[in-house]
């Protein structure tokens, strides 16, 4: 037996995990979602704004991440529509902007009364990263003189009173890596006092939380935070909670609390066939 | 000449963004600076590009191991520029009808949107779901308390997978007494990252910081050469 688990073929392990994954995913299971404080840090800072402050959303991830970033950004999206902020999209990463355009897309389909140009604007992708950043945080036309559509920014109403993302009331970042929240902190938050907040990926987070409370506002880290920040909206906002698109973060922590539970499992046992073989002289 | 140029402009334009970070009067330098690097910026894109293609054609040319491999590349990098340069089925902007290729060049439909849709998505999403398997096999056969150090890590690993779900909530209803919620896994994993884990990427990071302004204070000074290249 020791011999079989030794020598286990890892194919095995591959489809105990595709299983994992699979059967929460097509049994749709759904588990209870206890919100964190930190969440709770990161859904008051848009929560306590008044109504119709400006936010902007920097999209720093591309369809890689798509996975574990986008219900959280789409979560962004629809908790400042609900409140009516005015939202500034934009992308340091050249994929990042579809990603903006699949939240544009919830606006036009679940809060049509929104307008864009009034409510929501896009600035298309521009290269160079931390540059773009001290850029906009001086002077906004230097770097976009037109939104995505073509249109001069002096022309929309909801930016041709920008100068530059001072006057911002909350940036949020969407962030995978380089150019991201990193330096979001380092160039705008920090320097200029702009409150921010970031959702991040599992592997980012623990770098982001020395940032926690001066630095950033709060952080969501990964699809277990992204869950929470949904179950947050949801209990303020119980209309959303019918919307299926809104609980996908949720829905997520199916496969994840299989394949975690799976992985766990998967140590004991390794360390298991390690102890009984160094205590038999086969290690 | 060839090593001296690219010497001054480094160490001109580093004490430039220098200045202008603390100098109220010369913020304005600062800003040209950055507009400056924006377009060297889009440049190095220019010359990324050709650099990938020269690689990849000597390696075609003397049908070198894997050059199957390069034909591809260069063949999704060409594909790829020409439905994008060229906004092959982008239609018109509506404000700028008239104007030739002024529509979004990720118009829904169009070829660049469709290699997107279709190829960039399901691969990039494919790399990073395949971690799952990857890291699930590397833990079973290699995640191993072999001493002190690498148990503890072990330990902490286990509580905040199943402090991430669920789980770390439920293995512990019902039973737990209220005094001693504080060992749920969920408030375990909070703890492991709100204390030990802030204060060990804070030291990092500040290390980090301090060795940044040593290099950056070398390089400026012009005793640090190495980014220049060897000849």
């Amino acid at each position: 037996m020791l011999k079989i688990l030794q020598n286990i073929d890892r194919r095995w392990v591959f489809l105990f995990m595709l299983l994992a994954v699979a059967i929460p995913i097509l049994a749709k299971t759904v588990f209870p979602v206890n919100i964190s404080p930190q969440t709770m840090m990161v859904f008051n800072a848009i929560e306590d704004l008044p109504d119709g402050s400006r936010i902007l959303l920097s999209y720093d991830f591309d369809p890689a991440s798509q996975g574990e970033l986008l219900p959280m950004a789409q979560a962004f999206t629809r908790h400042c529509s609900i409140k009516g902020h005015k939202q500034y999209y934009m992308a340091l990463w050249p994929l990042g902007s579809p990603m903006v355009d699949l939240s544009i897309d919830t606006i036009e389909s679940e809060y049509p009364n929104l307008v864009y140009g009034e409510d929501y604007v896009k600035f298309d992708y521009k290269t160079g990263g931390e540059a773009v950043i001290r850029m906009i945080t001086q002077d906004l036309r230097g770097m976009y003189e037109l939104d995505s559509k073509g249109v001069s920014l002096d022309n929309i109403p909801m930016t041709k009173n920008i100068k530059n993302i001072q006057d911002m009331d909350l940036i949020i970042n969407v962030s995978a890596g380089d150019p991201g929240t990193k330096q979001w902190v380092q160039f705008a938050a920090t320097p200029f006092g702009i409150t921010t907040v970031s959702g991040c990926t599992g592997v980012q987070a623990p770098q982001m939380y020395p940032y926690i409370p001066d630095q950033l506002a709060g952080v969501l880290g990964a699809i277990k935070a992204a869950a929470e920040y949904e179950a947050a909206i949801d209990e303020v906002y119980p209309s959303i909670a019918s919307n299926p698109k809104a609980q996908e973060a949720k829905r997520r922590m199916g496969p994840q609390l299989v394949a975690h539970g799976l992985m766990v499992c998967l140590i004991i046992l390794g360390n298991i066939i390690f102890f009984v073989s160094r205590k038999r002289g086969l290690a | 000449m060839k090593r001296t140029v690219p010497l001054i402009i480094a160490i001109v334009a580093g004490f430039v963004l220098l200045i202008a970070n603390f100098i109220p009067f010369a913020e304005d330098w600062g800003l040209t600076a950055q507009e400056w690097f924006n377009i060297l910026a889009v440049g190095a894109m220019i010359l990324g590009g050709g650099n990938l293609v020269k690689l990849h054609l000597m390696k075609i040319s003397g049908q070198r191991k894997g050059w199957g491999y390069s034909v591809v590349t260069i063949g999704c990098f060409v594909g790829t520029l020409i439905f994008g340069l060229f906004k092959i089925g982008v239609h018109p902007n509506e404000i700028y009808p008239n104007v030739g290729w002024s529509g979004y060049y990720l118009e829904g439909g169009s070829g660049l949107w469709w290699i997107y849709q279709h190829m960039i998505v399901p691969l990039t999403s494919m790399m990073f779901a395949m971690l799952a398997f990857y890291v699930a096999t590397a833990a079973f056969r290699a995640f191993r308390a072999k001493n002190t150090e690498a148990t503890l890590l072990l330990v902490t690993a286990g509580v905040v997978l199943l402090g991430q779900t669920y789980a770390g909530v439920w293995l512990f209803e019902g039973w737990l007494p209220e005094s001693m919620q504080w060992l749920r896994f969920d408030h375990l994993t909070e703890w492991v990252m709100n204390i030990p884990n802030t204060g060990g990427t804070r030291a990092i990071t500040i290390g980090i910081a301090l060795g940044v302004v040593a290099t950056s204070l070398r390089i400026l000074l012009g005793v640090d050469r190495s980014y220049l290249g060897q000849d």
